[in-house]
């Protein structure tokens, strides 16, 4: 069943995104329509086997990206190429190869399985619709796939209600499974679990990708387990990506105000660390009124007068460190703003 | 001073089950403790039973006491109890959207309040509620005491709400889950709020929670509470660095803690008991790497003093002792 | 510890005092049924009389041991009649209900998943139809079909499919973003068999549940429309018919109406009950 064989490297990314936007029409009075801006302007890439983090808060559009990178949402503008084939506007063939190489996790587990339907058709569809195994091979295939994720066989006769919320979420990554996918798009899929369960998901998702080869795109809020999991993350604001680069750098020395003020706000199991004296104030605006200049300038401490006009700041990059921030720029020491004023409370790495 | 003291409280479902058994707790004046635990742990019903708000149909206090000041608040009637509820104790709730009015502005439902306990006049209760809301940090108060919630996002709901539960002067504060649907940059401001509040007011506050993080950063005192049952309490430091009941140490072990490592994470193995399957004696004896066959038979006492545990085999320090019963 | 136990004593002894627990009203309901069900099948066999035997020794005969419902102005047994009338009946309510309910739950489903142009032209096609009135409608078509039960089916299936259709539509548009569906999707499932497999097996429940008060309606609208003549043709037994051939009996012989009239009464609390009992049920976390 695996296919690690497969990851003879390519010299393109499995998933390549460039400038990619999605619009939501947002109904005004009679002919004035306005419109939403989801997704701004996003490009980024997954390596075969690599695990990208994404994350953002509420109407950053890190979901909306999720889906719109695997054509489940329409996207107004950019393209999105699946192992080199470009699949926005893409012919049927090409997206029939999408959806066969690739698979989502969902954040309500008993929600993302159908109600009437036990565990065992659940997956035995996506077998029987792909042609994965021969008829007679079905219950078989189910059998392993459940034992994979850590459920027993017997579960195949339950319906998501009998299940517990862990349950559900394991069954939903068999279903993931069955297709033998390239490439898993988990969409804030532990955050409605028990605190215990997790850890068990997490640590599930490590050893399948191990086993596997899988590259998967971790959309969370927590970054506690984006650090954990993640080789690199891209942090979204507003439907722009502020900053992306390996998880390491960018955690430990963020470029952009807000990776910082994200980073300080993750709650540790530390005592005496105090809470942060100025967190960050404000709160993530609407993204049907998006503030002029920078989109983050209304609550950055930093904020000078050229961020508050004119196009958003231009990404920059210092090696594979990206960031869409202005500062620094008038540094000419190289001192990094951040790191003086906003994390003396975080932990020396 | 202790404000608040649960003793032995055990509240049945209709089938006879205990969904919480035998809580102790004691809340000082001015403490905020946090009660953690995860679903099933009974934290949340524990909390309702302290204001006698027990959901619906089929659960029943059916032992215990609950002292406010030393009045125990289940042997009073009916009227006594309502001019407690919001008097004495506040509560505020994890989804603001639902526990405020939708149809009464944020203004409103302040001043009524104050006009209810306090018998302040209609002008004296809208400005004591512009004023709250200028103390629980929201901008330009006098403007937004008129708006509705609705038109509050989820983190200027959760302040409004708060300033709801203080507008009656309340001595503690019930927190059940205020910041696990905001945003992790909103849930700080807010953390900071209930510490403000705290360190001005001196109003005593128990923080339910599931994130221990929250909890380190914010509580002083820490209850841990697994299937209904109470498994270890203490001042947090304690607690943290040493604990003693495997499943505090579990829960710690297993949250992604920033410092690094890319390993797995340190897991508890099966799920939090439901109420219906309640497992004999210890009721985390199947999850526990240490468990006895006493555990399975035997309910363990919490043992005594101000870092408490309840467990046959507690760990100390680190060091695994079997033979300690 | 007293007042405790008091307490603890007061609220154990709550129990439920509004209506029937939802079990019992399931099982009432389809006992109820079944025994109408069975009477519609056996009559043939069980009844004591044939229904449209005339018989002029005994015309207006109040209930006795003979004829226990009595007999009306030609003699016949109102007990034969109404259990021959149960069959007609019946059959009333399971073609007048099946009809629609298909037709309904098709288009409904439809319109809601497809959205956009075709989802606005049936609502509208929907909103001229429940401009008029039900039962104008009703005889407006049978007028022009011409009386008796095949026109009845018909208009019945032209009129009652909106309201399957508003509520399986207003269905799938809740379903249609929960995350079971976007999964189908992203795995590649074709739109039919998302439709079909995925949405309607889950949009039913509220469907089903009404289609048990329907038959209340296409009962009631079967007795109406025979009522007025327009339906089943004398000498047939039918409920409705009978309450309307007893009307002028009403103050010398009341059991010509009044045991039809209950029949329709008992038949219709019966669909009631299981209406509550299934929407209890199903109701639960669908």
């Amino acid at each position: 069943m695996s296919h690690s064989s497969d990851l003879t490297p390519q010299p393109y990314p499995l998933l390549e995104v460039e400038a990619l936007s999605v619009t939501f029409p947002v109904s005004g009075f009679g002919l004035k329509k306005r419109h939403v801006q989801a997704v701004n302007g996003v490009s980024l890439h997954i390596h075969a086997g690599e695990t990208l983090g994404l994350v953002g808060e509420s109407g950053s559009g890190k979901s909306t990206l999720g889906r719109a990178m695997l054509q489940l949402e329409n996207a107004s503008a950019g393209r999105v190429r699946f192992n080199g084939q470009l699949i926005t506007d893409g012919m049927k063939p090409d997206i029939v190869r999408l959806r066969q190489q690739t698979a989502m996790i969902f954040q309500d587990p008993f929600s993302s399985l159908n109600p009437r339907q036990t565990i065992g058709e659940s997956i035995g569809e996506v077998l029987r619709v792909h042609n994965k195994v021969a008829k007679a091979d079905i219950t078989a295939r189910v059998s392993t796939l459940l034992t994979l994720v850590g459920l027993s066989p017997e579960h195949a006769t339950r319906r998501p209600q009998a299940l517990s919320g862990g349950q559900c979420q394991r069954a939903g990554i068999a279903r993931a499974l069955a297709i033998e996918p390239r490439l898993i798009v988990a969409d804030e899929c532990v955050a409605a679990l028990d605190v215990s369960i997790q850890a068990q998901i997490i640590n599930l998702l490590m050893d399948l990708r191990e086993r596997m080869g899988l590259a998967i795109l971790f959309i969370a809020h927590d970054l506690a387990i984006v650090r954990r999991l993640c080789d690199r993350v891209a942090v979204m604001y507003l439907g722009r990506i502020v900053e992306s680069g390996p998880t390491q750098t960018v955690f430990n020395a963020p470029r952009h105000p807000y990776t910082a003020a994200l980073v300080a706000a993750i709650p540790e199991i530390d005592p005496d660390r105090p809470l942060p004296e100025h967190p960050l104030q404000g709160e993530p605006p609407s993204p049907v009124s998006l503030p002029a200049g920078c989109a983050f300038h209304p609550r950055c401490a930093f904020a000078l007068p050229e961020c508050r006009h004119g196009a958003a700041p231009e990404t920059r990059h210092i090696a594979d460190h990206a960031f869409a921030c202005v500062l620094d720029n008038h540094k000419s020491d190289g001192i990094n703003p951040m790191t003086e004023g906003m994390l003396h409370e975080a932990k020396a790495f | 001073m202790t404000l608040m003291q649960v003793s032995g409280l055990t509240i049945e479902d209709r089938q006879g089950v205990a969904l919480v058994d035998s809580l102790s707790l004691t809340l000082n004046a001015g403490d905020i403790l946090g009660l953690v635990g995860e679903s099933g742990s009974g934290k949340t019903l524990s909390c309702r039973a302290m204001m006698r708000l027990l959901p619906g149909e089929g659960l029943h206090i059916r032992a215990g006491e609950i002292r406010l000041n030393g009045t125990d608040l289940l042997t009073l009637n009916d009227k006594r109890m309502t001019a407690i509820r919001g008097r004495e104790i506040g509560m505020i709730f994890q989804n603001p959207a639902s526990h405020l009015n939708p149809v009464m502005t944020i203004g409103q439902q302040i001043a009524e309040s104050r006009r209810l306990h306090f018998g302040a006049s209609r002008r004296e209760a809208q400005s004591q509620a512009v004023e709250l809301l200028r103390q629980v940090g929201i901008p330009d108060p006098q403007r937004r005491a008129d708006n509705y919630p609705h038109e509050f996002s989820g983190g200027m709901r959760q302040r409004a709400m708060i300033a709801v539960a203080l507008a009656c002067e309340p001595k503690m504060l019930i927190a059940d889950e205020p910041t696990t649907a905001l945003d992790v940059t909103v849930q700080m401001q807010i953390l900071r709020l209930l510490r403000d509040l705290r360190d001005r007011l001196g109003i005593a506050i128990i923080l339910i929670t599931h994130d221990l993080g929250v909890v380190a950063q914010t509580c002083d005192r820490i209850a841990v509470m697994y299937g209904g049952r109470l498994c270890e309490t203490g001042e947090k430091r304690p607690v943290l660095a040493q604990a003693q009941h495997p499943y505090t140490r579990g829960l710690i072990d297993c949250q992604p803690v920033s410092e690094g490592g890319s390993g797995r994470l340190i897991t508890l193995p099966g799920q939090p008991p439901v109420a219906a399957h309640f497992p004999s004696g210890c009721r985390f004896h199947p999850r526990c790497a240490q468990a006895s066959a006493l555990c399975r038979e035997n309910q363990p006492a919490m043992s005594a003093g101000g870092h408490a545990t309840a467990c046959h085999h507690p760990l100390n320090h680190g060091r695994h002792n079997e033979s300690f019963v | 510890m007293s007042m405790t136990e008091k307490i603890a004593t007061q609220r154990m002894g709550h129990f439920h005092l509004r209506g029937l627990p939802r079990q019992q009203a399931l099982r009432l309901g389809m006992l109820m049924l079944s025994v109408w069900v069975l009477i519609a099948l056996l009559s043939p066999w069980i009844a004591p009389f044939d229904p449209i035997a005339q018989d002029a020794s005994v015309t207006l005969s109040p209930p006795t041991f003979i004829h226990p419902f009595g007999t009306d102005n030609f003699g016949r047994d109102i007990l034969s009649r109404v259990m021959w009338g149960a069959r007609i009946d019946l059959q009333i309510c399971l073609i007048g209900v099946i009809f629609p309910f298909t037709f309904g739950t098709l288009i409904g489903a439809f319109a809601g998943y497809l959205g956009g142009a075709v989802d606005t032209f049936f609502m509208r096609v929907i909103d001229v139809v429940l401009a008029f009135p039900f039962l104008v409608l009703m005889l407006s078509i049978i007028a022009i079909l011409g009386p008796g039960l095949g026109s009845f089916y018909i208009a019945m299936a032209m009129v009652g499919w909106v309201s399957y259709a508003r509520l399986v539509r207003s269905q799938v548009l809740t379903l249609k973003h929960r995350d079971f569906i976007l999964a189908a999707r992203s795995l590649g499932y074709s739109h039919p068999r998302i439709l079909l497999l995925h949405l309607l097996p889950n949009a039913l429940t509220s469907s089903l549940v009404f289609s048990m008060s329907d038959c209340v309606l296409v009962l009631l609208s079967g007795a109406s429309v025979s009522y007025l003549g327009l339906g089943v043709q004398p000498p047939v037994a039918e409920w409705g018919v009978m309450v309307a051939e007893g009307q002028s009996f009403i103050t010398t012989a009341w059991w010509i109406t009044t045991f039809p009239g209950l029949a329709i009464v008992v038949l219709a609390m019966s669909f009631s009950l299981l209406a509550d009992g299934l929407g209890d049920k199903l109701g639960e976390r669908p």
